[in-house]
């Protein structure tokens, strides 16, 4: 059956922070162009978690009035602290120590989910049609192999790919321009990444997967406008990652946690790495006799400069972390990502006023200030490849002594997918029981996320061998996908002796943690049905 | 014929309702907002209903928020006609739901008025029996089937003890159980054409209708915390436990 096609200048795939800020720059360079945005979530911001410590220089530009327009950020750092923690101790390290990278006295405490929110109206008024709960499923191409635009998930379709009643086909629609804006480890942005070879001479992408919990705190532990970070406990010195605490505004902490995911013990399970690090003397004091209202995990960009692709291709741009503009010291990736959406609009307009090819795109991003950003950051993240002390010491002379000038650029070497060693030569680690004050288990926190997907509808978490799981990966790797996945997805259910890998796709928070680190590529995410997933409030 | 249909904005069913900590209420800032899920049964419904050749015309109402706008477009992106916002700030009572439904009636006059048979918020359950007693039509509640005969209309109502089929004469008021039928998905272009479609905006206080609360709300709380189980190593054990601790057996 053909499908019905609308044509639109310009297609974005995806309503995060560098999608909007691509439409409502575009829409302010030439009021005419009809732009349509495409949100796989119920709603803008729905699918949105982050930290996060906002750095407005990239809203400054596209928004220089943002101060007057209500904007959702309000609370300003005031304080900032940097811990090393082991497992009972704290130790402070003085701030004036920390790179410039990683002080934030101008930044903001903001909730990211509410920011897009925010961003979307803006859009909205300018007269972007945005279409949430329609995930892009498909990139549609031209005969010359360039891309043509997406094709939107066709909805209504039982778990053995029947129609049922309720059918409703996606449509194509056709845009002179796509552009790509899904976020970290986009389905799409993965196949186009292949198909045009955009990583061709780069390093492997580095992930890592980031936690955040919500916590309504005592007064007397809140302290609005802190900002906390800490490394060390409960991870050892080969494991790269740290914590977040933001002290932002009603009472409420945003706490979270970061593991790269390039880790090597297939037992590890970030999840339960996060529940006992809230256990810490230091962390418990700040959450006791508070509640936790949110929880939520995605997977972040943590490969920068080396890793980054490139960022056009004939008819269609990858921008944000769907390319992967994070600045990893920096611990933030919102202004970067919106300032590759600047950027992309800029690209846009020459393209379709003065038919300009798109590959103007990369001269415009090397001069500017992203490009330093990332070029700067660039030796910090693999230097912790030598383990977290010789990393921190690295990075002091790196960027603080020689501001990320080094003449010489470290490599990422593998990619995160084949770190794992084989579960028999690792120690397996015991986690501490969930408590139901401080620590959590999977179920009661999936279930603050408002996660639900459609009955009856195809696993969206597809495999490419389905005997894989229990033939190999289990006898290897000990099946990491169940800790791993921060959503309980993944069960090995034993049947009459028999292991069966069972895949409770409903709870899927969208996070893309599997399609990443599973040792075979054997899991694939493609999408749900529009509207599923979390339901974030202000993450 | 013609079908009003009346459609709430509630918070998603999905989403973990969260009570504000001086108890006056829940928490609704940026919360997902949709429409009651049995509203789109009655929608969907009335649609089909046109789609059949049976009626000229669906008309969506309701009554809330400027935001309740967005409930009367996804209606509009469904099939519906046209539609009509009510504005009104702050939560009003079913009574005053009812009497304000009933001004809109007497301005359309519709031959149907469907509803939901509650909505998930306030679980009430009164909106379409009060409109019935106000208009004195006939009404069917929890209509999990709907056939449309001449001037009357035959209703499957689900019950305690299971199916009910009543007739009735049309004007009727029929609330929709979530049985009665699979909501269809809002297309991008249905959406689109959506936007294009009219709304009709009225003041509530335009109406001539008496809005206040009539139910005086001490306190929301959150039902109490559950107690962790415990396991029992046997049979024998559990049935002591039952006896003796639980005193149920």
């Amino acid at each position: 059956m053909s499908r019905e096609a609308m044509e639109y200048d310009v297609i974005i795939v995806g309503g995060g922070p560098s999608g909007l800020t691509t439409a409502i720059k575009l829409k302010q360079l030439d009021s005419s162009l009809n732009i349509c945005l495409l949100e796989k979530a119920s709603e803008i911001g729905a699918h949105i978690l982050s930290g996060n410590v906002f750095e407005t220089r990239a809203l400054d530009e596209l928004l220089p009035n943002w101060k007057d327009l209500n904007s959702p950020i309000k609370t300003k750092v005031k304080k900032e602290k940097f811990l090393f923690l082991s497992k009972t101790k704290s130790l402070s390290w003085p701030t004036w120590l920390l790179p410039n990278v990683q002080q934030n006295h101008k930044n903001y405490i903001i909730s990211l989910a509410n920011l897009c929110r925010w961003l979307g109206e803006q859009a909205e008024a300018l007269g972007v049609e945005i279409f949430p709960g329609f995930p892009a499923s498909e990139i549609l191409y031209n005969e010359d192999g360039s891309v043509k635009g997406v094709a939107t998930q066709d909805m209504g379709i039982d778990k053995d790919g029947n129609k049922k009643d309720s059918f409703e086909p996606g449509i194509d629609l056709i845009g002179k321009v796509t552009v790509f804006a899904e976020g970290c480890r986009g389905h799409l942005g993965k196949q186009l990444i292949k198909k045009f070879e955009l990583d061709k001479g780069k390093d492997p992408q580095q992930y890592g997967i980031g936690f955040k919990e919500i916590w309504e705190i005592d007064d007397k532990n809140h302290e609005e406008g802190l900002v906390m970070h800490t490394a060390g406990w409960p991870l050892d010195n080969n494991t790269y990652g740290g914590s977040f605490i933001y002290h932002a505004e009603n009472k409420q902490v945003f706490l979270g946690y970061v593991i790269g995911l390039d880790y090597k013990n297939p037992y590890l399970s970030p999840f339960d790495e996060f529940q006992r690090f809230k256990t810490h003397p230091v962390i418990r004091k700040i959450i006791e006799g508070g509640k936790r209202i949110s929880y939520g995990a995605r997977a972040l960009i943590e490969g920068g400069f080396q890793s980054l692709p490139k960022m056009f291709m004939p008819g269609a741009l990858l921008i944000g972390c769907d390319a992967g503009t994070l600045n990893m010291p920096k611990i933030k990736g919102s202004h970067t990502a919106m300032k590759s959406g600047i950027i992309a609009a800029e690209t846009i307009f020459e393209s379709i006023k003065e038919n300009k090819d798109l590959s103007i795109f990369e001269d415009k991003f090397n001069k500017s200030w992203i490009y330093e950003e990332l070029y700067r950051a660039r030796n910090v993240k693999p230097s912790f490849n030598w383990g977290l002390i010789i990393g921190i010491i690295f990075t002091g002379i790196d960027q603080i002594l020689f501001r990320g000038k080094l003449p010489f650029t470290l490599k990422h070497k593998h990619a995160d997918h084949e770190t794992l060693k084989p579960a028999n030569k690792m120690q397996k680690i015991e986690y501490p029981k969930y408590d139901n004050v401080i620590t959590f288990d999977k179920t009661s926190s999936v279930y603050l996320t408002g996660t639900n997907h459609t009955d009856n509808q195809p696993v969206h978490l597809q495999l490419k061998d389905p005997n894989l799981p229990i033939s190999y990966t289990l006898e290897k790797f000990d099946e990491p996908a169940v800790r791993y996945c921060p959503a309980g997805v993944y069960e090995i259910q034993k049947e009459k002796d028999i292991n069966k890998f069972v895949i409770n796709s409903q709870n899927c928070i969208h996070c893309k943690t599997c399609d990443i680190k599973e040792p075979s590529q054997n899991i694939n995410w493609v999408t749900p049905e529009g509207g599923g997933g979390p339901k974030y409030g202000n993450m | 014929m013609k079908i009003l249909v009346a459609v709430k904005r509630v918070v998603d069913y999905n989403v973990q309702i969260r009570v504000k900590e001086d108890g006056s209420g829940i928490i609704t800032d940026n919360v997902k907002m949709s429409t009651n899920p049995p509203d789109d049964n009655a929608t969907e419904e009335a649609v089909k209903i046109k789609e059949a050749g049976k009626s000229k015309e669906v008309v969506a109402v309701t009554i809330g928020e400027e935001k309740a706008q967005e409930t009367v477009r996804k209606a509009l992106a469904v099939g519906a006609d046209r539609g009509i916002h009510v504005k009104i700030d702050g939560i009003i009572e079913p009574l005053a739901v009812a009497k304000i439904l009933q001004k809109v009636v007497e301005k359309e006059k519709p031959d149907l008025v469907f509803m939901g048979k509650q909505a998930i918020d306030d679980d009430c359950n009164q909106t379409g029996q009060m409109l019935s007693a106000l208009l004195n039509w006939p009404q069917a509640t929890f209509a999990s089937k709907i056939e449309v005969k001449d001037k009357k209309l035959e209703v499957t109502r689900e019950i305690d003890e299971g199916l009910e089929t009543v007739e009735i004469n049309i004007p009727a008021i029929v609330t929709c159980d979530l049985r009665l039928n699979e909501p269809r998905y809002a297309s991008l272009p249905n959406i689109m054409k959506a936007k294009k479609k009219p709304i009709e905006q009225l003041n509530a206080s335009d109406l001539g209708v008496d809005t206040s609360s009539r139910i005086e709300q001490i306190k929301v709380e959150e039902p109490p915390k559950r107690k962790a189980g415990i396991k029992v190593s046997s049979v024998a054990e559990l049935v002591q436990k039952l006896k003796n601790e639980a005193k149920v057996i």
